[in-house]
């Protein structure tokens, strides 16, 4: 719909509402941001009954995508739209050499042949040292590449993290990947769309980490199944894009395809003056149109669900799902208080992380410290640490790694000598990439060790030791965990009352 | 191995059991096994570290009990498949010789990723699937059938009822699991949106 049919049909709904308001919402029933979106980018009905979607924004990585141009290859096909995709290397980047030939030879012949696909394709790409590699879900935000109202794809199930700026954004799999190359479209089934309120304010020292890992443990790892998340409420509002994107980073994790915030100035002063934003008018205009796509205040929903932020604490997990999580001053689930197979999946978890039920979680001995990831690996997310890490050590049993999500923060980070506390307190600041999220570069862990994360994911081996152990938690979590070598409280650590 | 664009709408062979809710993908293929830039080698790491001790010494994990050699449907509890949107989880599972899988539930991604691949993901009521795998855990050669046209899966002279999303089911009747020749048949009318969204 353009800007005239909206504002037409605003002026039509106006002056029924004087006439009959139930009349005018009948005739115009309020759209959320997912239709609109939809509705834009829909091509066709499929003879299966899916939906063929136009993809604005298409996001590749070494790890899911090189497959994808071998079969283009196979089937003789060009990449259709090679302006619309744009390429990083992540995954598998060490953080600490990346110099070329990389010393893993995979790893050095999966950068390869994504190199020289972009190259014969005419994708821009974004290696190491250009100034704009990192996390793909990092990059396409602060570039300004991810807009709101756009449709977005990518090979990486965190592609959800682009839904803060009011986008569906979906994770793929290779052979999506390549209909997208040879198309710039996928098929698709639509989704239901429950909005998820958060109202009330924060306590000190509750981060939109907690938010999401509160979210996924009461509505489930399978709740969000078949649903795009809308995420919205007082809380929502009043966060930043980089709380946002944390947020909407993890919808996958609930098992929702994706999850998405309203556009509002908040989004629209965050994309202002980036790379790849237009400037002057032409920013005004674009403003004028995302400003349309935001769910409208008559929109209906198939699912809603409120949640009561005075009830949401520092969280982390204690199990192998990133929904079995309780908050720092709880104790530990007993399989005994469930029946069938939830009582086997509580002790299968609990003795993979070596854990005892009915003990506190706080306490528990950690061995390193991870700070990054697609999830929290923002400039802010640093800033937030370094201000309670200043003048503090980590415990000399734990190891610590801060690894920045792309160039371009680790520059920032530099410039206000972030690196300089982070590594007076005992952290290691590493080179921009994936790192110990999940282990595809030399970052993991040995053993049975146990993380303090601030990633994503608690599944068994994810850090890569078939016996490593993970525990999810905050940024300003994953410090205190640092500082006193134990899962701690970080209200306590740090002291932290007062304003947010 | 059944090619997406041919139809096939029955799957059969003898079933095995991997429990659990939650299943992820990182559990079906550890991320080390995605260094790779082809897929044909990722039948034998499927399900690696569950299945192998860190000297590569089997566990005795249920793919790799001598009963349940030769396997080709795959059953498993609620919400199979979440995590990443990896497409080599399905492409070990199909490497491995695994046909289709049948659980209580599935996550999204990996639903889709499957049926593009020709693999079904049906599901069925818990105390169904439940009663499927009591009879190939009493008798592991019991052929299982899986019928998309009918949805019913005949085992052991029992008949059960399954569930397949619609689309994925269309896909399979009418041999298009793979939509990329359906994708590229609109080619104008995705130049026209385009261009109206300003993204020619």
């Amino acid at each position: 719909m353009g800007i005239e049919e909206v504002v037409f049909h605003a002026k039509i709904a106006v002056l029924l509402s004087l006439t009959g308001a139930i009349v005018a919402k009948n005739l115009y029933p309020g759209k959320n941001l997912y239709q609109k979106v939809w509705d834009d980018h829909v091509v066709q009905q499929l003879d299966n009954g899916q939906f063929q979607l136009f993809i604005a924004l298409h996001l590749i990585h070494e790890v899911t995508s090189p497959q994808a141009f071998g079969m283009l290859k196979d089937k003789g096909l060009k990449v259709a739209y090679p302006a619309r995709t744009f390429a990083t290397v992540d995954h598998i980047i060490p953080t600490d050499d990346q110099s070329r030939p990389l010393a893993d030879d995979m790893a050095e012949k999966m950068v390869q042949v994504l190199s020289d696909a972009t190259r014969e394709h005419g994708i821009e790409f974004f290696p190491p040292e250009s100034g704009s590699q990192g996390i793909v879900h990092v990059v396409g935000p602060e570039l300004g590449l991810t807009q709101p109202g756009m449709t977005i794809g990518c090979g990486d199930s965190h592609t959800s993290t682009h839904g803060a700026f009011g986008c569906i954004a979906l994770g793929i799999g290779t052979s999506q990947v390549r209909d997208l190359l040879a198309s710039q479209t996928i098929a698709m089934d639509p989704l239901k769309v429950r909005r998820i309120r958060i109202e009330g304010e924060l306590s000190p020292g509750v981060t939109a980490k907690d938010v999401i890992l509160h979210i996924i443990r009461i509505l489930g790892v399978n709740g969000g199944v078949g649903f795009a998340y809308e995420y919205a409420g007082s809380v929502i509002e009043n966060m930043t894009m980089d709380e946002r994107m944390t947020v909407c980073n993890m919808s996958i994790e609930g098992g929702a395809r994706c999850g998405y915030v309203n556009p509002d100035e908040t989004t629209f002063e965050f994309l202002r003056g980036r790379e790849r934003v237009p400037e002057g008018d032409a920013f005004d205009a674009i403003v004028e149109k995302w400003r349309t796509y935001a769910s409208d205040a008559d929109a209906s929903y198939d699912d809603e669900v409120t949640f009561d932020a005075a009830d949401i604490k520092p969280t982390v997990t204690w199990g192998v799902t990133p929904g079995q999580a309780i908050s720092i001053d709880e104790i530990i689930p007993d399989p005994k208080s469930v029946d069938g197979l939830e009582k086997s999946l509580i002790s299968d978890a609990l003795d993979y992380m070596q854990l005892q039920a009915n003990q506190p979680i706080k306490g528990t001995k950690i061995d390193v410290a991870f700070l990054g990831s697609c999830t929290n690996g923002r400039l802010s997310d640093f800033e937030q640490v370094a201000a309670v890490l200043k003048g503090r050590k980590v415990n000399p049993t734990v190891r610590a790694i801060a690894v920045p999500g792309s160039e371009k923060v680790d520059k920032a980070a530099r410039e206000l000598n972030l690196h300089l506390i982070f590594e007076e307190a005992g952290f290691e600041w590493r080179k921009p990439g994936c790192s110990m999220c999940l282990a595809m570069n030399p970052d993991k862990l040995k053993g049975d060790e146990v993380c303090a994360s601030s990633s994503n994911r608690n599944f068994i081996g994810r850090q890569g030791s078939s016996t490593g152990r993970t525990i999810l938690m905050s940024p300003i979590m994953v410090a205190a965990a640092a500082i006193e070598g134990k899962v701690a409280d970080a209200r306590e650590v740090f002291g932290l009352v007062g304003s947010r | 191995m059944n090619k997406p664009s041919t139809k096939v709408t029955k799957f059969n062979g003898k079933g095995v059991y991997v429990r659990g809710n939650d299943i992820d993908t990182d559990r079906i293929i550890p991320a080390r096994f995605l260094k790779c830039v082809t897929f044909d080698e990722l039948g034998p790491a499927l399900f690696y570290d569950v299945r192998f001790d860190v000297d590569g010494n089997s566990k005795g994990h249920v793919l790799d009990q001598v009963q349940h050699q030769g396997a080709e449907i795959l059953i498993s509890d609620a919400n199979f498949g979440c995590g990443s949107s990896r497409e080599h989880a399905p492409q070990a599972i199909q490497k491995f010789g695994l046909k289709a899988v049948i659980a209580d539930s599935f996550a999204e991604i990996f639903h889709g990723n499957c049926t593009t691949l020709g693999i079904p993901c049906v599901t069925m009521d818990k105390s169904e699937r439940e009663k499927l795998v009591s009879l190939i855990e009493t008798d592991p050669e019991a052929e299982i059938i899986i019928d998309l046209e009918d949805l019913k899966v005949v085992c052991a002279n029992n008949i059960f009822n399954i569930h397949l999303k619609e689309s994925a089911r269309e896909a399979f009747l009418a041999g298009t699991c793979d939509p990329l020749d359906s994708l590229l048949s609109a080619t104008d009318e995705i130049a026209r949106i385009a261009t109206k969204l300003g993204y020619a």
